[in-house]
Protein backbone atom coordinates (compact mmCIF):
# COMPACT_ATOMS: atom_id res chain seq x y z
CA UNK A 1 0.00 0.00 0.00
CA UNK A 2 1.49 3.33 -0.91
CA UNK A 3 1.55 5.63 2.33
CA UNK A 4 -0.96 8.34 1.35
CA UNK A 5 -3.82 5.70 1.17
CA UNK A 6 -2.22 4.58 4.35
CA UNK A 7 -2.61 7.40 6.14
CA UNK A 8 -5.75 8.10 4.58
CA UNK A 9 -7.11 4.77 5.89
CA UNK A 10 -5.80 5.62 9.27
CA UNK A 11 -6.23 9.32 9.60
CA UNK A 12 -8.60 10.22 7.18
CA UNK A 13 -7.66 13.08 4.09
CA UNK A 14 -6.82 15.55 6.63
CA UNK A 15 -4.28 13.62 8.36
CA UNK A 16 -1.28 16.69 7.32
CA UNK A 17 1.52 13.91 7.22
CA UNK A 18 4.21 15.55 4.07
CA UNK A 19 6.79 13.62 2.20
CA UNK A 20 10.20 15.31 1.92
CA UNK A 21 12.85 13.39 0.06
CA UNK A 22 11.48 10.19 1.18
CA UNK A 23 11.34 11.04 4.47
CA UNK A 24 7.58 11.42 6.01
CA UNK A 25 7.02 13.36 9.05
CA UNK A 26 3.52 14.54 10.77
CA UNK A 27 0.97 14.65 13.88
CA UNK A 28 -2.65 13.29 13.38
CA UNK A 29 -4.96 13.12 15.75
CA UNK A 30 -6.28 9.13 16.71
CA UNK A 31 -8.26 7.78 19.20
CA UNK A 32 -8.66 11.70 20.00
CA UNK A 33 -5.25 12.11 21.22
CA UNK A 34 -2.23 13.18 18.98
CA UNK A 35 0.01 10.97 18.03
CA UNK A 36 3.48 11.33 16.39
CA UNK A 37 4.05 9.83 12.49
CA UNK A 38 7.72 9.59 11.54
CA UNK A 39 8.60 7.37 8.62
CA UNK A 40 10.19 6.57 4.62
CA UNK A 41 8.66 5.88 1.62
CA UNK A 42 9.34 4.80 -2.08
CA UNK A 43 11.93 1.80 -0.42
CA UNK A 44 13.76 4.75 0.88
CA UNK A 45 17.80 3.50 1.19
CA UNK A 46 18.66 5.20 4.62
CA UNK A 47 21.84 7.21 4.80
CA UNK A 48 22.87 9.34 7.19
CA UNK A 49 20.68 12.28 6.06
CA UNK A 50 17.77 10.00 6.29
CA UNK A 51 18.65 8.73 9.78
CA UNK A 52 19.37 11.86 11.19
CA UNK A 53 16.02 13.30 9.91
CA UNK A 54 14.41 11.06 11.72
CA UNK A 55 16.45 11.08 14.95
CA UNK A 56 15.76 14.74 15.17
CA UNK A 57 11.93 14.16 14.79
CA UNK A 58 11.92 11.57 17.34
CA UNK A 59 14.34 13.93 19.64
CA UNK A 60 11.85 16.97 18.75
CA UNK A 61 8.78 14.17 20.10
CA UNK A 62 10.35 13.77 23.31
CA UNK A 63 11.72 17.47 24.09
CA UNK A 64 8.43 19.36 23.08
CA UNK A 65 5.37 16.13 23.72
CA UNK A 66 6.57 13.59 26.62
CA UNK A 67 4.91 10.99 26.24
CA UNK A 68 3.40 10.87 22.62
CA UNK A 69 2.88 7.97 20.92
CA UNK A 70 5.10 7.45 18.10
CA UNK A 71 3.69 5.51 15.18
CA UNK A 72 7.12 4.29 12.82
CA UNK A 73 6.15 3.98 9.06
CA UNK A 74 8.46 1.77 7.47
CA UNK A 75 9.32 1.67 3.58
CA UNK A 76 13.09 0.91 2.97
CA UNK A 77 15.49 -0.90 0.84
CA UNK A 78 17.82 -0.90 3.80
CA UNK A 79 20.93 1.22 4.40
CA UNK A 80 22.55 3.52 2.23
CA UNK A 81 25.30 1.78 -0.32
CA UNK A 82 27.92 4.73 -0.52
CA UNK A 83 31.15 5.39 0.13
CA UNK A 84 29.85 8.44 1.49
CA UNK A 85 27.54 7.31 3.85
CA UNK A 86 30.23 5.05 5.25
CA UNK A 87 33.22 7.85 5.27
CA UNK A 88 30.32 10.18 7.43
CA UNK A 89 29.89 6.61 9.84
CA UNK A 90 26.94 5.64 8.15
CA UNK A 91 26.66 2.86 11.21
CA UNK A 92 27.16 5.64 13.67
CA UNK A 93 24.11 7.60 12.23
CA UNK A 94 21.84 4.33 12.51
CA UNK A 95 23.12 3.68 16.41
CA UNK A 96 21.86 6.93 16.96
CA UNK A 97 18.34 6.87 15.30
CA UNK A 98 18.12 3.59 17.54
CA UNK A 99 19.27 4.83 20.37
CA UNK A 100 16.68 7.95 20.05
CA UNK A 101 13.71 5.24 19.46
CA UNK A 102 15.16 3.53 22.76
CA UNK A 103 14.84 6.63 24.88
CA UNK A 104 11.43 7.44 23.87
CA UNK A 105 10.63 4.56 24.75
CA UNK A 106 12.19 4.34 28.23
CA UNK A 107 10.84 8.05 28.92
CA UNK A 108 7.16 6.45 28.14
CA UNK A 109 6.43 7.17 24.54
CA UNK A 110 4.58 3.85 22.85
CA UNK A 111 6.09 3.49 20.02
CA UNK A 112 4.64 0.95 17.52
CA UNK A 113 6.04 0.29 14.00
CA UNK A 114 4.17 -0.76 11.02
CA UNK A 115 5.58 -2.39 7.73
CA UNK A 116 3.49 -1.01 5.02
CA UNK A 117 5.60 -1.71 2.19
CA UNK A 118 8.98 -3.52 2.31
CA UNK A 119 11.92 -3.48 5.19
CA UNK A 120 14.95 -4.80 5.03
CA UNK A 121 18.12 -5.32 7.40
CA UNK A 122 19.85 -1.99 7.98
CA UNK A 123 17.21 0.12 7.65
CA UNK A 124 14.89 -1.94 9.94
CA UNK A 125 17.33 -2.57 12.31
CA UNK A 126 16.86 0.77 13.93
CA UNK A 127 13.41 1.33 13.07
CA UNK A 128 10.69 -1.06 13.71
CA UNK A 129 12.98 -4.04 15.50
CA UNK A 130 13.30 -1.49 18.12
CA UNK A 131 9.94 0.02 18.63
CA UNK A 132 7.98 -1.57 21.73
CA UNK A 133 6.74 -3.97 18.66
CA UNK A 134 6.57 -3.78 15.51
CA UNK A 135 3.62 -5.09 13.19
CA UNK A 136 3.38 -5.14 9.35
CA UNK A 137 0.90 -5.33 6.74
CA UNK A 138 0.55 -8.49 5.12
CA UNK A 139 1.19 -7.61 1.69
CA UNK A 140 4.87 -6.32 2.67
CA UNK A 141 7.56 -7.70 2.40
CA UNK A 142 10.25 -8.23 4.95
CA UNK A 143 13.73 -9.70 4.04
CA UNK A 144 17.16 -9.48 4.74
CA UNK A 145 18.02 -10.77 1.13
CA UNK A 146 16.69 -11.97 -2.25
CA UNK A 147 16.80 -15.85 -2.61
CA UNK A 148 19.61 -15.45 -5.69
CA UNK A 149 21.52 -13.09 -3.89
CA UNK A 150 21.66 -15.55 -0.67
CA UNK A 151 22.57 -18.08 -3.60
CA UNK A 152 25.26 -16.32 -4.51
CA UNK A 153 26.79 -15.34 -1.11
CA UNK A 154 26.31 -18.36 0.62
CA UNK A 155 26.91 -20.84 -2.80
CA UNK A 156 23.52 -22.87 -1.90
CA UNK A 157 21.63 -23.74 -5.20
CA UNK A 158 18.68 -21.26 -5.80
CA UNK A 159 16.69 -24.05 -5.85
CA UNK A 160 17.90 -25.77 -2.63
CA UNK A 161 16.97 -22.57 -0.45
CA UNK A 162 13.38 -22.38 -2.40
CA UNK A 163 12.75 -25.97 -1.44
CA UNK A 164 14.00 -25.39 2.56
CA UNK A 165 11.70 -22.00 2.58
CA UNK A 166 8.79 -24.08 2.31
CA UNK A 167 8.90 -25.10 6.09
CA UNK A 168 12.03 -23.26 7.49
CA UNK A 169 11.06 -19.63 8.23
CA UNK A 170 14.41 -18.60 9.04
CA UNK A 171 15.86 -16.97 5.69
CA UNK A 172 12.94 -17.10 3.42
CA UNK A 173 11.70 -13.50 2.90
CA UNK A 174 8.54 -12.89 3.88
CA UNK A 175 6.47 -11.24 6.89
CA UNK A 176 4.28 -14.36 7.73
CA UNK A 177 7.91 -15.54 8.66
CA UNK A 178 9.01 -12.77 10.68
CA UNK A 179 5.52 -13.26 12.30
CA UNK A 180 6.55 -17.17 13.14
CA UNK A 181 9.79 -16.08 14.49
CA UNK A 182 8.42 -13.27 16.74
CA UNK A 183 9.96 -10.33 15.11
CA UNK A 184 6.51 -8.93 14.29
CA UNK A 185 4.46 -8.80 16.41
CA UNK A 186 1.01 -9.53 14.24
CA UNK A 187 -0.16 -8.30 10.83
CA UNK A 188 -2.88 -5.82 10.35
CA UNK A 189 -5.86 -7.51 8.37
CA UNK A 190 -9.13 -5.70 8.19
CA UNK A 191 -9.79 -2.72 10.50
CA UNK A 192 -6.48 -1.18 10.08
CA UNK A 193 -7.92 1.52 12.81
CA UNK A 194 -8.93 -0.92 15.02
CA UNK A 195 -5.55 -3.00 14.63
CA UNK A 196 -3.02 0.65 15.25
CA UNK A 197 -5.93 1.56 17.91
CA UNK A 198 -5.14 -2.01 19.62
CA UNK A 199 -1.31 -1.75 19.26
CA UNK A 200 -0.86 1.71 21.19
CA UNK A 201 -2.73 -0.05 23.63
CA UNK A 202 -1.59 -3.45 23.86
CA UNK A 203 2.50 -3.57 22.59
CA UNK A 204 4.95 -4.73 25.16
CA UNK A 205 7.53 -2.39 26.63
CA UNK A 206 9.81 -5.45 27.37
CA UNK A 207 11.56 -7.30 24.54
CA UNK A 208 9.32 -10.85 23.97
CA UNK A 209 10.17 -11.60 20.62
CA UNK A 210 12.84 -14.65 21.72
CA UNK A 211 9.64 -16.12 23.69
CA UNK A 212 7.27 -15.27 21.13
CA UNK A 213 9.34 -17.00 18.36
CA UNK A 214 9.32 -20.26 20.43
CA UNK A 215 5.69 -19.96 21.46
CA UNK A 216 4.99 -19.58 17.22
CA UNK A 217 7.37 -22.13 16.57
CA UNK A 218 9.42 -20.06 14.03
CA UNK A 219 12.42 -19.65 16.37
CA UNK A 220 12.95 -22.33 18.56
CA UNK A 221 15.92 -21.86 20.44
CA UNK A 222 16.56 -18.43 20.81
CA UNK A 223 14.73 -18.00 24.27
CA UNK A 224 15.94 -20.91 25.43
CA UNK A 225 19.79 -20.14 25.01
CA UNK A 226 19.44 -17.05 26.18
CA UNK A 227 17.84 -18.39 29.52
CA UNK A 228 20.58 -21.18 29.29
CA UNK A 229 23.20 -18.53 29.62
CA UNK A 230 21.31 -17.03 32.81
CA UNK A 231 21.08 -20.34 34.36
CA UNK A 232 25.00 -21.47 33.59
CA UNK B 1 58.76 -7.41 25.16
CA UNK B 2 56.80 -9.98 23.74
CA UNK B 3 53.95 -8.84 20.88
CA UNK B 4 51.63 -10.61 20.17
CA UNK B 5 48.52 -10.02 17.19
CA UNK B 6 45.45 -9.35 19.11
CA UNK B 7 44.29 -9.55 15.02
CA UNK B 8 45.79 -13.56 14.95
CA UNK B 9 44.21 -14.82 18.41
CA UNK B 10 41.16 -16.48 18.32
CA UNK B 11 38.39 -15.44 20.23
CA UNK B 12 39.24 -17.63 23.74
CA UNK B 13 42.75 -16.53 23.45
CA UNK B 14 41.62 -12.81 22.95
CA UNK B 15 39.64 -13.63 26.17
CA UNK B 16 42.18 -15.31 28.04
CA UNK B 17 45.08 -12.34 27.22
CA UNK B 18 42.88 -9.39 28.53
CA UNK B 19 41.56 -10.66 31.80
CA UNK B 20 43.63 -11.95 35.03
CA UNK B 21 45.45 -15.63 34.02
CA UNK B 22 42.83 -17.98 34.33
CA UNK B 23 40.27 -15.79 35.63
CA UNK B 24 37.81 -16.61 32.84
CA UNK B 25 34.52 -18.76 33.20
CA UNK B 26 32.69 -19.96 30.18
CA UNK B 27 28.92 -20.49 29.78
CA UNK B 28 27.58 -22.74 27.51
CA UNK B 29 31.07 -23.39 26.18
CA UNK B 30 32.20 -25.99 23.12
CA UNK B 31 31.44 -29.29 25.26
CA UNK B 32 28.14 -28.39 25.71
CA UNK B 33 27.67 -27.97 22.10
CA UNK B 34 24.70 -25.68 21.99
CA UNK B 35 24.79 -25.45 18.05
CA UNK B 36 23.08 -23.52 15.09
CA UNK B 37 19.84 -25.98 14.02
CA UNK B 38 20.38 -24.86 10.77
CA UNK B 39 23.51 -25.09 8.68
CA UNK B 40 23.21 -29.14 8.77
CA UNK B 41 20.12 -28.36 6.59
CA UNK B 42 22.37 -26.35 4.22
CA UNK B 43 25.28 -28.94 3.74
CA UNK B 44 27.44 -26.07 5.92
CA UNK B 45 29.47 -27.35 9.08
CA UNK B 46 28.36 -25.70 12.40
CA UNK B 47 30.67 -24.82 15.39
CA UNK B 48 30.04 -26.13 18.78
CA UNK B 49 30.03 -22.85 20.11
CA UNK B 50 27.90 -21.11 17.39
CA UNK B 51 30.98 -18.52 16.89
CA UNK B 52 30.91 -17.31 20.16
CA UNK B 53 32.44 -17.40 23.53
CA UNK B 54 30.48 -15.55 26.79
CA UNK B 55 31.02 -15.38 30.41
CA UNK B 56 32.77 -14.12 33.04
CA UNK B 57 36.28 -13.19 34.50
CA UNK B 58 38.28 -11.02 36.37
CA UNK B 59 40.10 -7.46 35.05
CA UNK B 60 42.71 -5.81 37.59
CA UNK B 61 40.90 -8.43 40.13
CA UNK B 62 37.17 -7.04 39.24
CA UNK B 63 34.57 -8.86 38.23
CA UNK B 64 33.68 -8.31 34.53
CA UNK B 65 32.07 -10.07 31.88
CA UNK B 66 33.51 -10.76 28.50
CA UNK B 67 32.36 -11.95 25.30
CA UNK B 68 34.32 -12.48 21.94
CA UNK B 69 33.19 -13.71 18.60
CA UNK B 70 34.87 -15.80 16.78
CA UNK B 71 35.86 -14.32 13.17
CA UNK B 72 37.03 -17.71 11.61
CA UNK B 73 33.59 -18.93 12.25
CA UNK B 74 31.44 -17.85 9.23
CA UNK B 75 32.95 -14.45 9.77
CA UNK B 76 31.56 -13.75 13.19
CA UNK B 77 28.25 -13.71 11.45
CA UNK B 78 25.09 -13.55 13.94
CA UNK B 79 22.75 -16.35 13.42
CA UNK B 80 20.59 -17.74 16.30
CA UNK B 81 22.33 -19.38 18.99
CA UNK B 82 24.74 -16.68 18.63
CA UNK B 83 22.94 -13.73 19.25
CA UNK B 84 20.99 -15.75 21.99
CA UNK B 85 24.14 -15.99 23.24
CA UNK B 86 24.96 -12.73 23.40
CA UNK B 87 21.51 -11.49 24.32
CA UNK B 88 21.60 -13.86 27.36
CA UNK B 89 24.82 -12.70 28.89
CA UNK B 90 23.68 -9.25 28.60
CA UNK B 91 20.26 -9.87 30.76
CA UNK B 92 22.55 -11.73 33.11
CA UNK B 93 25.04 -8.87 33.17
CA UNK B 94 21.58 -6.52 34.43
CA UNK B 95 21.07 -9.13 37.11
CA UNK B 96 24.41 -9.84 38.37
CA UNK B 97 25.94 -5.96 37.47
CA UNK B 98 29.43 -6.62 36.90
CA UNK B 99 31.76 -3.57 36.93
CA UNK B 100 32.04 -3.36 33.33
CA UNK B 101 30.80 -5.44 29.91
CA UNK B 102 33.89 -6.49 27.30
CA UNK B 103 32.36 -7.44 23.92
CA UNK B 104 35.05 -8.00 21.59
CA UNK B 105 33.48 -7.46 18.35
CA UNK B 106 34.39 -9.38 15.01
CA UNK B 107 31.63 -9.66 12.59
CA UNK B 108 30.08 -9.06 8.52
CA UNK B 109 26.57 -9.06 10.53
CA UNK B 110 23.59 -10.84 10.10
CA UNK B 111 24.78 -14.36 9.18
CA UNK B 112 23.18 -14.97 5.80
CA UNK B 113 22.30 -18.39 6.08
CA UNK B 114 19.94 -18.19 9.18
CA UNK B 115 19.19 -14.06 7.61
CA UNK B 116 15.96 -13.62 9.30
CA UNK B 117 16.73 -15.02 13.01
CA UNK B 118 20.51 -13.34 12.68
CA UNK B 119 18.72 -10.28 11.72
CA UNK B 120 16.11 -10.03 14.98
CA UNK B 121 18.87 -11.60 16.40
CA UNK B 122 20.76 -8.92 16.49
CA UNK B 123 18.08 -6.46 16.95
CA UNK B 124 17.65 -8.04 20.36
CA UNK B 125 21.62 -7.51 21.09
CA UNK B 126 21.03 -4.07 20.55
CA UNK B 127 18.20 -3.64 22.74
CA UNK B 128 20.18 -5.65 25.52
CA UNK B 129 23.02 -3.51 25.51
CA UNK B 130 20.54 -0.56 25.99
CA UNK B 131 19.08 -2.16 28.66
CA UNK B 132 22.61 -2.23 30.13
CA UNK B 133 23.46 0.90 29.91
CA UNK B 134 20.57 1.99 30.90
CA UNK B 135 21.20 0.22 34.45
CA UNK B 136 24.15 2.18 34.72
CA UNK B 137 26.72 -1.33 33.75
CA UNK B 138 29.30 0.39 31.58
CA UNK B 139 29.56 -1.76 27.46
CA UNK B 140 32.86 -1.36 25.73
CA UNK B 141 33.18 -2.68 22.76
CA UNK B 142 36.94 -3.64 21.80
CA UNK B 143 37.29 -4.01 17.88
CA UNK B 144 40.55 -5.49 16.23
CA UNK B 145 40.31 -8.85 14.71
CA UNK B 146 40.89 -9.42 10.85
CA UNK B 147 36.99 -9.52 9.58
CA UNK B 148 36.40 -6.21 11.04
CA UNK B 149 32.87 -5.21 12.61
CA UNK B 150 30.36 -4.49 9.75
CA UNK B 151 26.37 -4.87 9.64
CA UNK B 152 24.06 -4.94 12.59
CA UNK B 153 27.24 -5.48 14.77
CA UNK B 154 28.70 -1.99 13.77
CA UNK B 155 25.42 -0.59 14.84
CA UNK B 156 25.51 -2.39 18.12
CA UNK B 157 29.40 -1.06 18.31
CA UNK B 158 28.14 2.86 18.05
CA UNK B 159 25.39 1.68 21.16
CA UNK B 160 27.94 1.15 23.48
CA UNK B 161 29.38 3.68 26.09
CA UNK B 162 32.95 2.93 24.74
CA UNK B 163 34.80 1.77 21.66
CA UNK B 164 38.45 0.53 21.30
CA UNK B 165 40.37 -0.32 17.87
CA UNK B 166 43.51 -0.99 16.51
CA UNK B 167 44.75 0.62 13.34
CA UNK B 168 44.16 -2.51 11.27
CA UNK B 169 40.76 -2.66 13.18
CA UNK B 170 37.87 -1.59 10.33
CA UNK B 171 34.18 -0.31 12.14
CA UNK B 172 31.67 0.37 9.54
CA UNK B 173 28.40 -0.56 7.86
CA UNK B 174 28.02 -2.48 4.37
CA UNK B 175 31.28 -3.99 3.35
CA UNK B 176 33.05 -2.55 0.37
CA UNK B 177 32.29 -5.48 -1.84
CA UNK B 178 29.04 -5.18 -1.03
CA UNK B 179 28.86 -0.92 -1.72
CA UNK B 180 31.31 -2.87 -4.78
CA UNK B 181 28.48 -4.91 -6.36
CA UNK B 182 25.53 -3.03 -6.09
CA UNK B 183 26.92 0.24 -7.11
CA UNK B 184 30.08 -0.27 -9.60
CA UNK B 185 33.65 0.06 -8.60
CA UNK B 186 33.73 3.60 -9.31
CA UNK B 187 31.85 3.84 -6.05
CA UNK B 188 33.97 1.86 -4.29
CA UNK B 189 36.97 0.05 -5.17
CA UNK B 190 37.12 -2.44 -3.03
CA UNK B 191 40.74 -3.81 -3.93
CA UNK B 192 42.10 -0.72 -2.70
CA UNK B 193 42.96 -1.59 0.48
CA UNK B 194 44.23 1.84 1.22
CA UNK B 195 40.66 3.47 0.22
CA UNK B 196 39.34 0.83 2.56
CA UNK B 197 41.18 1.39 5.71
CA UNK B 198 40.83 5.45 5.31
CA UNK B 199 37.20 5.06 4.79
CA UNK B 200 36.52 2.50 7.76
CA UNK B 201 39.95 1.52 9.41
CA UNK B 202 40.51 2.42 12.95
CA UNK B 203 43.15 5.44 12.35
CA UNK B 204 39.58 7.30 10.43
CA UNK B 205 37.47 6.24 13.37
CA UNK B 206 39.58 7.59 16.02
CA UNK B 207 40.54 10.95 14.04
CA UNK B 208 36.35 11.35 13.93
CA UNK B 209 35.57 10.24 17.06
CA UNK B 210 33.84 7.25 16.46
CA UNK B 211 36.41 5.28 18.37
CA UNK B 212 37.28 6.47 21.92
CA UNK B 213 40.65 5.07 21.78
CA UNK B 214 42.86 3.78 18.93
CA UNK B 215 45.19 0.95 20.12
CA UNK B 216 48.60 -1.09 18.91
CA UNK B 217 47.73 -4.59 17.11
CA UNK B 218 48.96 -6.10 20.32
CA UNK B 219 46.71 -8.35 23.33
CA UNK B 220 48.75 -6.35 26.21
CA UNK B 221 47.89 -2.78 24.52
CA UNK B 222 43.68 -4.22 24.23
CA UNK B 223 44.38 -5.44 27.89
CA UNK B 224 45.66 -1.58 28.95
CA UNK B 225 42.45 0.07 27.27
CA UNK B 226 40.46 -2.66 29.07
CA UNK B 227 41.67 -2.04 32.06
CA UNK B 228 41.23 2.20 31.34
CA UNK B 229 37.63 1.31 30.89
CA UNK B 230 37.52 -0.04 34.11
CA UNK B 231 38.00 3.43 35.25
CA UNK B 232 35.73 5.19 33.22
CA UNK B 233 32.24 6.47 34.30
CA UNK B 234 28.88 5.12 32.66
CA UNK B 235 28.26 7.43 29.64
CA UNK B 236 24.22 7.23 30.59
CA UNK B 237 22.02 7.78 27.24
CA UNK B 238 19.73 11.04 28.46
CA UNK B 239 18.14 13.41 26.19
CA UNK B 240 20.93 16.09 26.68
CA UNK B 241 23.37 13.39 25.16
CA UNK B 242 21.62 12.42 22.26
CA UNK B 243 21.19 16.19 21.12
CA UNK B 244 24.87 16.42 21.48
CA UNK B 245 25.79 13.44 19.61
CA UNK B 246 23.16 14.80 17.10
CA UNK B 247 24.58 17.79 16.68
CA UNK B 248 28.00 16.38 16.57
CA UNK B 249 26.52 14.14 13.13
CA UNK B 250 24.40 16.84 11.92
CA UNK B 251 27.34 19.09 11.87
CA UNK B 252 29.64 16.56 10.12
CA UNK B 253 27.30 15.99 7.59
CA UNK B 254 26.69 19.91 6.67
CA UNK B 255 30.74 20.18 6.51
CA UNK B 256 31.34 17.51 4.28
CA UNK B 257 31.57 18.65 0.30
CA UNK B 258 29.89 16.13 -1.96
CA UNK B 259 32.99 14.69 -3.08
CA UNK B 260 34.60 14.90 0.68
CA UNK B 261 36.70 11.91 0.98
CA UNK B 262 39.11 11.05 4.33
CA UNK B 263 41.99 13.36 3.44
CA UNK B 264 38.90 16.05 3.02
CA UNK B 265 37.29 15.33 6.80
CA UNK B 266 41.00 14.73 8.65
CA UNK B 267 42.01 18.16 7.33
CA UNK B 268 38.89 19.58 8.65
CA UNK B 269 39.33 18.00 11.62
CA UNK B 270 42.58 20.37 12.03
CA UNK B 271 45.17 18.06 10.65
CA UNK B 272 47.42 19.92 9.10
CA UNK B 273 49.19 17.49 6.25
CA UNK B 274 46.26 14.54 6.42
CA UNK B 275 48.48 12.52 2.99
CA UNK B 276 50.99 11.47 6.13
CA UNK B 277 48.00 9.81 8.41
CA UNK B 278 48.13 6.62 6.58
CA UNK B 279 51.55 6.55 7.48
CA UNK B 280 52.08 7.60 10.99
CA UNK B 281 52.26 5.12 13.68
CA UNK B 282 49.68 4.41 16.70
CA UNK B 283 51.34 7.31 18.68
CA UNK B 284 51.03 9.95 16.14
CA UNK B 285 47.92 9.38 15.40
CA UNK B 286 47.03 9.85 19.22
CA UNK B 287 49.08 12.72 19.43
CA UNK B 288 47.11 14.47 16.46
CA UNK B 289 44.14 14.33 18.56
CA UNK B 290 45.51 15.45 21.79
CA UNK B 291 47.26 18.09 20.16
CA UNK B 292 43.74 19.29 19.12
CA UNK B 293 42.55 19.51 22.45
Amino acid sequence: MNWLALADTLFGPSHGIVEHDRFLDGTVSFDGAPLKVIGTTDHAPIGVALALAQARAVLDTVTAHPGRPILLLIDTQGQQLRLRDELLGINRAMAHLGCCIDLARRQGHRVVGLVYDQALSGGFITSGLIADACHALPEAEIRVMRLPAMARVTKIPEARLAELSADNPVFAPGVGNYVAMGGVRGLWDGDLRAALSEALRSSPVTDERDRDGAARGGRRLAAAVADRVLEA
Amino acid sequence: MNHTSFAECSARERIDALLDPASFEEWLPPADRVMSPHLALLGVPAAFDDGVAVGRGRLDGREVFIAAQEGAFMGGGVGEVHGAKLTGWLRRALRDRPAVVLLLAESGGVRLHEANAGLIGVSEVMRAVLDVRAAGIPVVVLIGGANGCFGGMGIVARCADRVVMSDVARLSMSGPEVIEASNGVEEFDSRDRALVWRTTGGKHRFLTGDCDALVEDDVAAFRAAAVAALAGAARPVTLASLEAEHALLAGRLADAPPDADAFTLWRGLGVADPHRVPDLDVAAVRALVEDRA
